[in-house]
């Protein structure tokens, strides 16, 4: 496990952008009603967003960054812009340079994408705070989320009802009155197969065999373009490390879990959160969850949470934060941070 | 813990069995319903009441409560069948 310290950042602003189409578990007709009630009650998913085909991940990112920069009025002032998802406009160029021309950025801003998924909000807020901390970097765009859906099929039960699409900017500054920030973070590649798309990169080129759909199990039937998601294994590797990494965060920090006002998990599914909060006997109401309306939406799952449920609390000046993310990989992080007077904003597109 | 107060909790975490149906004989994949949520939901089960962590490969090895309450007793010394 890697430790981390930084200081002298603040974020100042989250905004959220989802797409409005919306689609219910109970209407998924792949599996039976039964097999819906089940799956509602055990992953937490009531309904999710879903993005139109010409809708991309970056579109909502835009959209997100762009209502920011346009209520802080700090467009000219971003030093570095950040793309982390793992559905980017195209293998070439970074998604993160495109952005910065489309929003109208200087061309005096570094951009680059990161690739990393559910563990990538909080990998991100380490990148970012460590560019601001020496404090020649003052302003870092940070955008986080992904297009899932364009990569699950509809008749593959183990992945399709899981997803949501979302997009999110956090603006992160130089601050000298900022509190530390402490992170934890690892990464285990044992578990690449776990959550995979097989094809399409350069392990295995598109060729032809990619539109042929095959049945694994009942139920799951996909082919190698597709998303490939062992629930089980994920599921196991997030009881097994992600509770023991918090606590060892919270000693690195010399923190006690008491102190922490709310914890932001990443949303893969209700009963893993609920595991993990059980396991550190967190009471449920610091656990706030925003996979019941929107899925699992990768690395926007965080600041996706904190915009839907806790607008008012990071507005305030007296909360502690614990963020994590784990998934895909295996990578999962950890930070503990202050969040105050945070502006926050949920926005819908069209 | 006897296998009395194993099915038990079982019979409690899953709605769908009716209390007093289950043995030590009866086989959770045939279950009314079995998916792999409920495997998720045995996974979580045993975490949570024994900090045993299951692994797929270990839970598709088994077949009955018996089974399970038996691999459980193995990597927890301190249970008695």
């Amino acid at each position: 496990m890697a430790f981390l310290k930084t200081k002298n950042t603040r974020i100042s602003a989250i905004y959220t952008c989802v797409p409005s189409k919306i689609e219910r578990t109970q209407d998924y007709e792949w599996i039976s009603l039964q097999e819906r009630q089940l799956f509602t009650k055990t992953t937490g998913i009531i309904e999710r967003r879903v993005a139109s085909e010409s809708t991309t991940c970056s579109d909502l990112c835009f959209e997100a960054a762009n209502q920011l920069l346009n209520d802080l009025n700090c467009k000219d002032e971003i030093d570095l812009v950040l793309f982390v998802s793992q559905s980017p406009d195209y293998f070439l160029p970074a998604t993160s340079i495109i952005l910065q021309n489309r929003l109208g950025i200087p061309t005096k801003a570094m951009a680059f994408d990161v690739n990393l998924g559910c563990s990538g909000y909080v990998y991100g807020l380490s990148i970012a705070s460590h560019f601001i901390q020496s404090g020649n970097f003052k302003n870092v765009l940070l955008l986080a989320g992904d297009k899932s859906t364009i990569s699950t099929n509809y008749e593959d039960k183990s992945a399709f009802p899981l997803f949501g699409d979302a997009g999110t900017a956090t603006l992160l500054e130089f601050d000298t009155d900022a509190e530390d920030w402490f992170f934890s973070m690892a990464s285990d590649g044992k578990g690449k197969d776990a959550i995979i798309i097989e094809h399409g990169h350069s392990r295995h080129p598109y060729g032809t065999m990619e539109d042929e759909t095959i049945e694994i199990e009942p139920g799951i039937i996909r082919s190698k373009k597709h998303l490939k998601l062992n629930g089980m294994e994920v599921f196991n590797f997030a009881l097994k490390e992600v509770a023991p990494s918090i606590k060892e965060l919270l000693n690195f920090s010399n923190q006690e879990i008491e102190k922490v006002d709310y914890f932001v998990f990443h949303q893969a599914n209700k009963l893993i959160n609920d595991s993990v909060r059980k396991k550190l006997k967190i009471e449920e109401v610091k656990v706030p969850l925003s996979i019941d309306y929107y899925g699992n939406t990768s690395s926007a799952s965080i600041p996706l949470t904190i915009c839907k449920e806790l607008s008012n609390q990071v507005l305030d000046e007296n909360y502690k934060y614990l963020l994590s993310g784990f998934g895909v990989g295996f990578s999962w992080a950890t930070v503990l941070l202050n969040l105050s007077d945070v502006k926050t904003k949920m926005i819908e597109y069209a | 813990m006897n296998i009395q107060e194993f099915i038990s909790i079982i019979e409690e975490e899953f709605d769908e069995v009716e209390k007093g149906t289950l043995t030590p004989t009866s086989s959770f994949r045939q279950m009314e319903g079995w998916s792999s949520m409920h495997a998720l939901i045995l996974i979580a089960l045993v975490d949570n009441h024994f900090d045993v962590l299951l692994t797929g490969e270990e839970l598709r090895g088994l077949n009955s409560i018996q089974d399970l309450h038996d691999l459980l007793a193995s990597k927890k010394a301190l249970w008695l069948s």
